[in-house]
This record gives structure tokens, sequence and C-alpha cells, in this order.
């Protein structure tokens, strides 16, 4: 197809062909120089640096494809789709399978970072070894009021230094001169009402620092903690212990450990324990619980109301009808972040419009928020608002296509109403609107909003470990064990539930293939 | 059809047609009272000085716009910020989104290539797995880019890196119907434009885009409107309040004495709840058709 576009535009303008192909070449490498550039040169060897080699390994994929199809002629459909693709590979796949790693690696808490940016951290600290390696100081001051030493050293050997606040140590040689770049040297009677200031002061840049550390001396700082790259240990110059990676933390043999900690594979250790410890599989199967009975109700709630309403209002002689409609959509329209905290309001115990009502009818309102059973009766409630509209809308329409000839054909054989609805209606119905049924299930299995607004998954499930709420669905949950729960984030178990309901939207995307062969028809379409 | 009519004893049938519409009108207020009644009650709360939950009445005495001016000025919630925010961010994500799914469509609609169909069906699926699923992968990725100076502004607590992520979902919602829309488009205009001496870009600049607008449009809309809502990524990734778009910061109000600012929180979802009603109302014609076609397509 391409190529024989690009011969018919060539042999309508032969004159200017040469330039018209030209200029769109060279801009084409142009631009896949700067993202060459940009790519291979500056992003994956800071990836690589920092030990982020997954990342490092998508980007380079995508940066490969963007070149083959820029660069070979028959992939010229491709380039059309290649920003988007690049975008969806990167922040979809990517994510996805990066989550799937997560899920086999300790990543949380105490082990956020990769093993070279630990390591970084770690051998950042610095020691100020004493005895060896002392200068003699002299205190030099620049017009600005920056300070400086120059250090002579007190062995035999050394180099004397200039050393500037925080600049980079000088190799000088001599005795302190009058001035030096600037600097004025200080006599010692200046020198003793800095001297307070003097003794915490460090000089240079880490890791080259010198500090005071006696009226005549002063010393370099060393690096505390020394990487073996051959034997993976890290020792430490002070005391010598030897520290060894373990799990991803490098442990002494006497079970002392540096922190921080970086993220290793720990194989099948999360799913672990979500299936053994009692403490976790607990709250997990609670919340798993419902997770499918929040969504299945939520659905069989708004299709209830809304087949009703449509029935109701599915006749001819029905006044008003667009208009109607227009009103009832509102609930839908109304975006959930706005709608949701409106209904808390007003669910709100003693001063809620709802809970005062039903207080002066009844002398009793239900807690709505504190009481388990309440909270997720009042979410169903609150998400039959949001949701019934849209289900209003599509049986409205589903019904239309409904035959009328069949029910003339069912008055014939005298069917109740209720026979026609139950054998005719629902099942023609249940056939069309079936897989939107299906893609609203799995929509609320999802529904994040609802249930973090409502009362942030509370009341909470007491004696577990991990942030579990009674009206907690896996994807709240997920999100309270990566983020929000005050008992630090385990980023690995959440991974791992992530996978939990990868598998469950994996198992509704096929029945709703098998139900509806959409992959089929959407092959014959194309 | 009409389950109450056939339960009425025999009488004529426009008798029965009367009581059957007397209570089809019935029902339809007290659905109307029930769709509504949330709407109105946070329109009296927001006009009522008194900004508290507490004994708040339906009709309030002295009603005021003291809760909007409020708002708007409050130090601690920068609610005009949010707001400027949220239509930033929605807006850029759905002009670049219709930009990439309109590129994405021609291509599927109109070239015939290798691979094609995996593709197409690739992407259909990978909409089933909304990447706000992978939250911890997406916050990662962007604390890690948000670690080096020519990738700081897609890093965490950035629009850019919001409007990044945004944008990774987008292929995946817009491109199929984007494309069925390509595909009534006959052919034969653009191949005409082909001999003509058009190349691919020029025929789908002139012929098709020109087209097509009202349609690009209308998915934008709907774009703005995913974007404008969405609320667990926004969380996650902005962290400063200044930065928040309006969900996040609307959240802010019932996490703390949010019987005692109800008034003021009331006012805000009105004027946030307002843009997205209008636009969804515009576009209702085009929702019910394209929500009743998914629903007949079977």
């Amino acid at each position: 197809m391409s190529t024989k576009v690009s011969e018919l535009g060539g042999a309508s303008a032969p004159l200017s062909s040469f330039t018209s192909n030209l200029i769109p070449f060279v801009l084409r490498l142009a631009g896949l120089a700067l993202i060459d550039a940009f790519s291979l040169m500056y992003m994956l060897p800071r990836l690589y640096n920092d030990g982020i080699w997954y990342l490092a390994a998508a980007i380079a994929i995508v940066t490969v494809i963007i070149n083959v199809v820029f660069l070979v002629d028959d992939l010229y459909p491709l380039r059309w789709i290649s920003p988007g693709l690049a975008l969806m590979i990167l922040l979809v796949i990517y994510p996805v399978f990066f989550t799937f790693y997560t899920a086999f690696t300790n990543y949380g808490d105490g082990h956020l970072l990769t093993k070279p940016q630990a390591l970084q951290i770690i051998t950042r600290e610095l020691y100020l070894p004493e005895g060896t390696g002392t200068f003699k100081w002299t205190v030099f001051r620049s017009p600005e009021g920056d300070l400086a030493l120059w250090l002579e050293p007190t062995s035999e050997g050394g180099t004397a230094l200039f050393v500037p606040q925080d600049g980079e140590p000088v190799d000088v040689s001599g005795e302190p001169p009058e001035s030096y770049q600037g600097y004025e040297r200080l006599e010692r009677r200046d020198i003793i009402p800095l001297l307070n200031q003097l003794s915490d002061m460090k000089f240079g840049v880490a890791p080259d620092q010198f500090k005071i550390s006696s009226p005549s001396t002063a010393a370099q700082f060393q690096r505390r903690y020394v990487y073996d790259p051959e034997q993976d240990v890290i020792v430490d110059q002070v005391s010598g212990k030897v520290y060894r990676p373990v799990e991803g933390t490098f442990t002494a043999d006497d079970g002392d450990q540096l922190r921080p900690g970086y993220q290793v594979v720990i194989g099948l250790k999360n799913f672990q324990r979500l299936v053994t410890s009692p403490a976790l599989r607990g709250p997990f199967i609670q919340v798993f619980i419902w997770t499918i009975l929040f969504a299945f109700f939520s659905v069989l709630t708004t299709f209830a109301l809304g087949l009703f309403l449509a029935i109701a209002f599915n006749a001819p002689d029905m006044p008003m009808r667009k208009l109607s409609r227009s009103i009832l959509l509102i609930p839908y329209a109304i975006p959930a972040f706005i709608s949701v905290p409106i209904w808390v309001g007003m669910l709100n115990p003693h001063l809620g419009v709802i809970s005062t009502n039903l207080e002066a009818l009844f002398g009793w309102s239900p807690a709505w928020f504190a009481d388990p059973t309440w909270a997720k009766i009042g979410i169903i409630l609150v998400n039959l608002w949001l949701g019934f509209p849209y289900m209003f809308l599509i049986t409205t329409g589903a019904l239309q296509a409904v035959p009328q000839d069949m029910y003339e054909a069912a008055d014939i054989d005298g069917a109740t109403a209720w026979a026609k609805f139950w054998y005719l209606t629902l099942p023609m119905l249940l056939f069309s609107v079936g897989p939107l049924l299906v893609a609203s299930f799995a929509f609320n299995f999802n529904n994040f909003v609802i249930i973090d607004l409502y009362n942030e998954g509370g009341p909470p499930i007491s004696g577990t470990p991990t942030p579990a709420g009674h009206t907690d669905i896996l994807v709240s949950y997920t999100y309270r064990l990566a983020f929000a729960s005050g008992r630090g984030a385990d980023l690995g178990y959440a991974a791992a539930i992530t996978m939990a309901i990868f598998l469950i939207l994996a198992i509704i995307v096929f029945i709703q293939f098998r139900y509806t062969n959409m992959l089929e028809e959407a092959s014959e379409n194309v | 059809m009409s389950s109450t009519l056939s339960r009425q004893p025999v009488g004529s049938i426009a008798r029965q047609r009367r009581i059957a519409l007397f209570w089809r009108l019935v029902l339809l207020a007290v659905v109307i009272v029930y769709a509504l009644f949330p709407v109105i009650w946070i329109f009296s709360a927001s006009i009522n000085p008194a900004n508290s939950i507490a004994s708040q009445k339906l009709i309030p005495n002295n009603a005021s716009l003291q809760n909007y001016y409020d708002l708007l000025a409050s130090e601690r919630h920068p609610y005009i910020q949010w707001m400027v925010n949220s239509l930033r961010i929605s807006t850029v994500t759905s002009v670049l989104g219709v930009m990439l799914t309109t590129l994405a469509a021609y291509a599927f609609s109109r070239f015939r290539f290798r691979g094609r169909r995996s593709l197409l069906q690739t992407i259909l699926l990978i909409q089933v797995f909304p990447n706000f699923l992978n939250m911890v992968a997406l916050f990662l990725l962007l604390r890690q880019l948000g670690q080096y100076e020519l990738t700081q502004w897609l890093g965490l607590d950035t629009h850019g890196g919001l409007i990044l992520v945004y944008l990774g979902g987008v292929l995946g919602v817009n491109t199929w119907l984007m494309k069925g829309f390509f595909d009534s488009i006959p052919r034969d205009l653009d191949e005409s434009a082909m001999i003509d001496g058009a190349s691919p870009w020029q025929s789908f600049w002139y012929v098709i885009l020109p087209l097509t607008r009202p349609i690009l449009v209308i998915v934008g809309l709907l774009s703005f409107i995913g974007s404008y809502s969405e609320f667990l990524l926004a969380r996650v990734i902005l962290q400063s309040p200044e930065k928040y778009t309006l969900a996040v910061g609307l959240s802010l109000f019932i996490r703390g004495e949010f019987t005692q600012r109800w008034g003021q929180f009331a006012a805000g979802a009105l004027i946030g709840a307002v843009p997205i009603v209008i636009i969804f109302l515009a576009l209702q014609r085009y929702l019910v058709s394209g929500l009743t076609a998914g629903a007949v397509k079977g």
C-alpha cells in the first residue's frame, strides 16, 4: 500500500520529487537522531547506573521499535501508530511486567532502592580517622567571609592542600602565604572568636572533606563503609566488621544491618504469605469476597432499577420523554468524586439530612460508616444512585430493539405480563446488554473512587498486620498497602494482590469474549 | 410491557391507559426527586451562610453567596488553582490523546499491513486492564524520571507526569471508536485524492480530518471528562496541594472537619460539576446512541 502511494505521488510531480522526498527524509533522520541521543546517550546510562535495568530495557525496546518503524519503508503504516504505541508500551505494558516482577521481590519500605542506589548511600558515610593522615592547619578568609584551610601534612611525604569551605581541595606547597586566591590569612588571635564555628565546619566537597580535629591538627574524612565488588561484601573501616547481603540487606554475622536495604527477588514468598499467614489470608479473603459481592450487587441493583424505569417509561404516550431522560441522566453526569462526598454528607450520622430524617421518623438511623454491614449497604445504595441512569439508558435502547411481533404472539398465546417479562423481555435484553453488564461488573470491581471517598475502606478490620477495612475492595486494599498505611509500604505484597486482580479480570474478559464473540466479530469487521 | 395494566379489572382500554399513565407519571415524579434531591440539597447548602451540615434546611434563611466567596478566597484550599489544574491537565490530555488516537485509527482504517489485526486486538484487550491498577509501577516509573534533569518535568508531583500516565492509556480506549468512524467514510474519497497526487498525510489532513471533525470533538470531550474525573492516579502522583486536581483537592474536604465546612464544600462541588454536566447533556445524543449501539450490537 505505502510504496504504491509514494510511487503515485512521485509520478504526478516528477520535478519536485527529489526535494519533496529529501526534506521529509532528512527531517525523519533528524528526529530519529534526537530520540536516539536522548534515549541511548542520556537515559540508558543513567538508568543502568542506578540499577534500573528493567526500565532501561523497556526504553531500549521502544527506541529500537521506533527506529525500525521509521527506517523500514514496508512498516510505513506503523509510523502512524508508533507515537501512541510507544506510550502504551512504556506506560501500560511495561508497568504490567514490572508489577509482575515486583510481586516476586521484597520491594517496600526499607527495600525501596536498587542495589547500586543503596550502595551509593551506604558508602557515602564518612568518618574522621584518628592519628593517621593529619594536617597542621591555618585559616584563610575571603572578603565575602568564606573560610578556607591551608593544610600542611604532619607526616613526611604528603602534599599541602588549600581547601575552601565548599570547594575542591587544591594542591599547594610550602608555608601558608599572606594571601592566596583572594583569601587573606587570619592570625591566631583572629581565629579565637571563630573557634567554635570552625570546629563544627567541614571543608571541601564529599568525599574529599576535612575537619579540624584539635587546636593544632586537622584530618581528612575517610569512607566508613567500603564495598568490595569481588566478594560482594561491605567492610566497616572502623570496626573491621564484614557485612554480607542477606535478602536485600547487608548484614553482619552478629545480625547488625546496614540501611537502606535494596530490592531482591524473593521468589514466591509474597504469594506464600498471602496463602499461609492466617493474619494476612483472613483479611485478603474478606476483601476478595466483598469485592465480588460489591460488584455483583452494584450491577444487580442498578440494572434492576434501570430496567424497571425503562419498561415503565417506554410507552409512546409518555409525555416529556426527552426532558425526563435528561433529568435522569444528571446523576450519571456528575463526576463520582463530587457526588460520593455529597452522599457522605447526607448520610452523616446525626447531622446529615438522611440520618436526621430517619431519626425523626423511626427514632433510629443506621451507623452508615461505623458498622461494617451498614457501611456496605450504604455503598451499594450510593452506587445505585450513581449507576442507575446508565442502566436506564442502555436498557431503554435495547428495549426498542425487541421485536413487537413477539409480544403480539405472546398475547395471542394468552401470556401474562409477568410471563412476557420473564420469558421474553428479560432473555432478549440479557442477550443484548449482557456484555455491557459484564463490563459494568469489571468497572465496579475496580471502583476505587466510591470505596475510598465513602469511608476510606473503613471501618478497619481489627487485628490484622495489613491496613484492610471492611469495605475495602482489592484495588483500594492494594492502594492502602502501597501508599496510604501508617505501617509502611509493602509494594511486593501489593503487587502480588494486583496479580490476583489481573487474574480475575482476565477471567471476566474471557467470559465476555466468549459471550459476545467480540474478537471474532472484531476481526470480521476489520 | 405494562405490567400494571393487566392487573386492573376489565374496563375500557382508554381508561386503563389513563390509569397506567397516571401511575407512570407518579413514578416519574418520584424518580426525578430521587435523582435530583442530592443536587438540590447541595445547592441549598451552598447558599446557606451557616456553612455547617447541622440544621441545614431545604430553603435557607438569609441565603447568600458567602460560601462561594469563602471558598474562592480560602488559603487552605486553593480551589481556583485546583480548577485550573484540572482544566489544564484534562485539556492537554484530551488534545494530545485525540491526536495520537486519530493517527493510529487512520492507519488501522486505511492501511492493510501485517500484524494489523493482532495489534488491534491487543489494544482492545489491554484496555480491560486499566492502567491505574499498575499504580505502584507507574509511581516508581515517575519517581525514576524525576531524578534526571531532562525528565524532571515528568516526575512525581508534576502535571507532566500525570498527563504522560493518562496518555499511556488513551490509545486503548478510543482507537476502536475512532477507527469505526473512519471506516464509515467512503474510501473512494481519500483514494481519489491520492490519485490526484496527495500523499497519505495530505489525504488524511485535507480529506478525512475535516469530515471527522465533529467526531474528534466528541471523542476529545469524552476523554476530557475521563481525565477530569480521574481520582486514583492523580492522588498517587500529585503530592503538594497546589498541584492537586479538583478530584484530589475536593477529597481533602471529607478528610477534615467535613461537617463544619459543608457549605464551602457544596459550593466547590457545584462549581466543579457544572462544566462536566453541561458537556454531558450537550453530548447526550451521541452518548445515548453510542451506548445503545453497543447494547443492541449483541
